[in-house]
């Protein structure tokens, strides 16, 4: 019989990492995320790994910078407030080609804002966030389960196009418990070789240099095109999803993360209504499904998206969807306890069915 | 004939981009001496910080991971914590080190980091054009202290070897300079001392250096020197303010 487990959403993050061959992990305390450093604490040592709790956000993003620079697996993780004051680090490793894992457990701001779930932090993560003009790549997980199986994707796509990757969840998928399947991880078989990675000469004839300092004529150009094509690559092959129910429906329902799983039951409850609804939920939203959107609108011509936040992702949908598809939008900015209910997603999916 | 005199290997041969009088190519050449004379080049990865000294890589013929303003030491724990049997050591002047990334080095110290930390200390800002640092005198003129520091106001310039020798995770931290043969050649030993005791793993090792910047300072090189001598050494007094390893 397969081994379940009953788990938080934050211990799924760090079980995940160490399967996906995670040693190093450099982070500072935050709610809600602060079982990923206590189990990690805890785990790493054991499997000949090293914890360090920083002292401060920016130190741990920057011990990752160098361990990473290595070749090694390693991650931070923090909370919105900390999330801003890691980006100066995470523009260094986006502008110096670095692999790492970053997780967000999001909490509600702006500012020290509170500890209840948010998605306010979608365009932070998917539009860059620090300086420069870049991208990293963001996972979005709506279940425990996903919060272990995207955390070892994300260890695989950062390393294959040597560009960071965040886990964007929140309070309601870190702090929950249900059912989580452990299953063991291989490594993809064309996973590049990190030949860039610092070792020490060794021997070796050249010099390796980690850095994002492009001073001759046209370096840095050239260096932010190659960048950028990455970004393009990643569009092309790394767009991630879920679809139900999206032919034939009259109303296209979009949402991520835990505002997903509130829309899934909302979507339920509207079918057995008799409501032809279909659901697009992104996974990944850096690169963002826009052909999915496309596709999926060539049809149905009304789009309603959900969020917890007063609307980002929805400039992305309505960037993304056929040109005659109208896209409409609900959600709440963050507020101590006010989540959404699956009853107030079916009124509006109710209203936008009749309309 | 004997040859007595040669470039360390662990030097590339490569023209210096530096100003004149400038002495971070001095103590390059201490630094490169230092590995050469403990045969670890082929086993050092350097972090280079912001400023001047960003172009670590373009001078030494080391593995180099270049960190934001500020933030070597921790990089640097990222890069020792992964290589443990490796020499890592940064490089950094006073804005990165005594402004902006001083939680960095207070912390990547009192962890007792197995690092060696060049701090090259000339009162100012040099890459950015003579701005005052932690580490302006008292009524020293630069471009952002015009009327010269005022400690009422700008408060005192920072002695960060002293500072870090109060910590428990600090091995060695000693203050040379570069302004004349004999302290040249004193600066040389404690470097070499520096990336010695990292091979022990007995904390970090700390040494500031003491260093003319003619150019921001609007004075000839032998002028600078004479400054150094003058008006440093006597707010930051040379000598070792910290050996565990001393009987």
């Amino acid at each position: 019989m397969t081994k379940r487990l009953f788990v938080k959403g934050n211990e799924a993050v760090a079980m995940g990492a160490i399967e996906a061959g995670c040693r190093y992990y450099f982070g500072y305390p935050i709610t809600p995320q602060s079982d990923i450093p206590e189990y990690l604490s805890r785990e790493l040592p054991g499997v000949g790994g090293d914890f360090i709790q920083a002292e401060s956000e920016i130190a741990s993003i920057n011990m990752l910078l160098g361990a990473s620079a290595c070749g090694a697996r390693a991650m931070t993780s923090s909370s919105s407030p900390g999330i801003s004051l890691k980006q100066e680090g995470i523009s260094y490793m986006a502008g110096s080609e670095l692999p790492g894992v970053i997780v967000n457990i999001c909490r509600s701001g702006p500012g020290l804002g509170g500890i209840d779930a948010s998605q306010a932090d979608y365009f932070q993560a998917v539009k860059g966030g620090g300086h420069g003009g870049y991208h990293i790549i963001v996972l979005a997980p709506h279940s425990v389960q996903e919060m272990y199986d995207l955390t070892m994707l994300a260890f695989d796509l950062s390393d294959r196009y040597r560009v960071p990757a965040m886990i964007l969840a929140d309070s309601v998928i870190g702090q929950m418990k249900e059912a989580l399947v452990p299953h063991s991880y291989a490594a993809p078989a064309d996973l590049p070789a990190k030949d860039w990675k610092v070792t020490g000469k060794g021997g070796r004839q050249e010099q390796r240099v980690v850095k994002s300092l492009y001073l001759g004529d046209g370096e840095l150009e050239a260096h932010n095109w190659r960048l950028h094509a990455r970004y393009a690559q990643l569009k092309a092959r790394e767009v991630r999803f879920e679809a139900a129910g999206t032919s034939g429906a009259d109303l296209l329902v979009t949402a991520y993360g835990s505002t997903a799983r509130i829309a899934k039951t909302a979507i339920r409850m509207a079918r057995e209504e008799g409501l032809k609804v279909g659901l697009l939920r992104p996974i990944s939203l850096f690169p963002f499904p826009a052909g999915a959107f496309l596709d999926a609108t060539a049809a149905t011509k009304k789009v309603l998206c959900f969020e917890l936040n007063a609307g980002q992702m929805v400039e992305d949908v309505r960037l993304s969807v056929a040109r005659d598809a109208e896209v409409f939008f609900y959600g709440r900015p963050p507020g101590a306890g006010s989540l959404p209910t699956p009853e107030e997603f079916l009124e509006q999916i109710r209203k936008h069915c009749k309309d | 004939m004997q040859k007595v005199f040669d470039r360390p290997v662990s030097l590339k041969d490569v023209q210096t981009h530096f100003c004149p009088g400038c002495q971070h190519g001095t103590i390059h050449r201490l630094v490169a001496d230092a590995m050469d004379s403990l045969g670890v080049q082929q086993r050092t990865i350097g972090v280079a910080s912001v400023g001047c000294s960003v172009f670590l890589y373009g001078y030494f013929d080391v593995d180099v991971v270049e960190a934001p303003h500020g933030r070597a030491p921790a990089v640097a724990t990222g890069v020792k914590r992964v290589h443990k049997d490796k020499i890592v050591f940064t490089y950094q002047g006073d804005g990165d080190l005594a402004a902006i990334g001083t939680s960095e080095i207070i912390h990547a110290a009192n962890r007792g980091e197995k690092l060696t930390v060049i701090f090259v200390n000339n009162t100012t800002y040099g890459m950015t054009g003579g701005q005052m640092a932690p580490t302006t005198l008292p009524a020293q003129r630069t471009t952002t202290s015009p009327r010269g520091r005022d400690v009422a106001v700008d408060g005192y310039p920072i002695r960060m070897a002293e500072v870090l020798a109060a910590l428990e995770g600090t091995a060695y931290s000693v203050r040379v300079s570069v302004n004349s043969p004999k302290n040249i050649i004193q600066a040389g030993k404690v470097i070499r001392r520096a990336f010695e005791l990292q091979t022990q793993g007995v904390g970090l090792s700390f040494v500031e250096v003491l260093s003319a910047c003619p150019t921001n300072w609007g004075m000839d090189p032998l002028k600078a020197n004479e400054r150094v001598a003058s008006e440093m050494i006597p707010y930051f007094p040379l000598g070792c303010f910290k050996d565990i390893t001393a009987a």
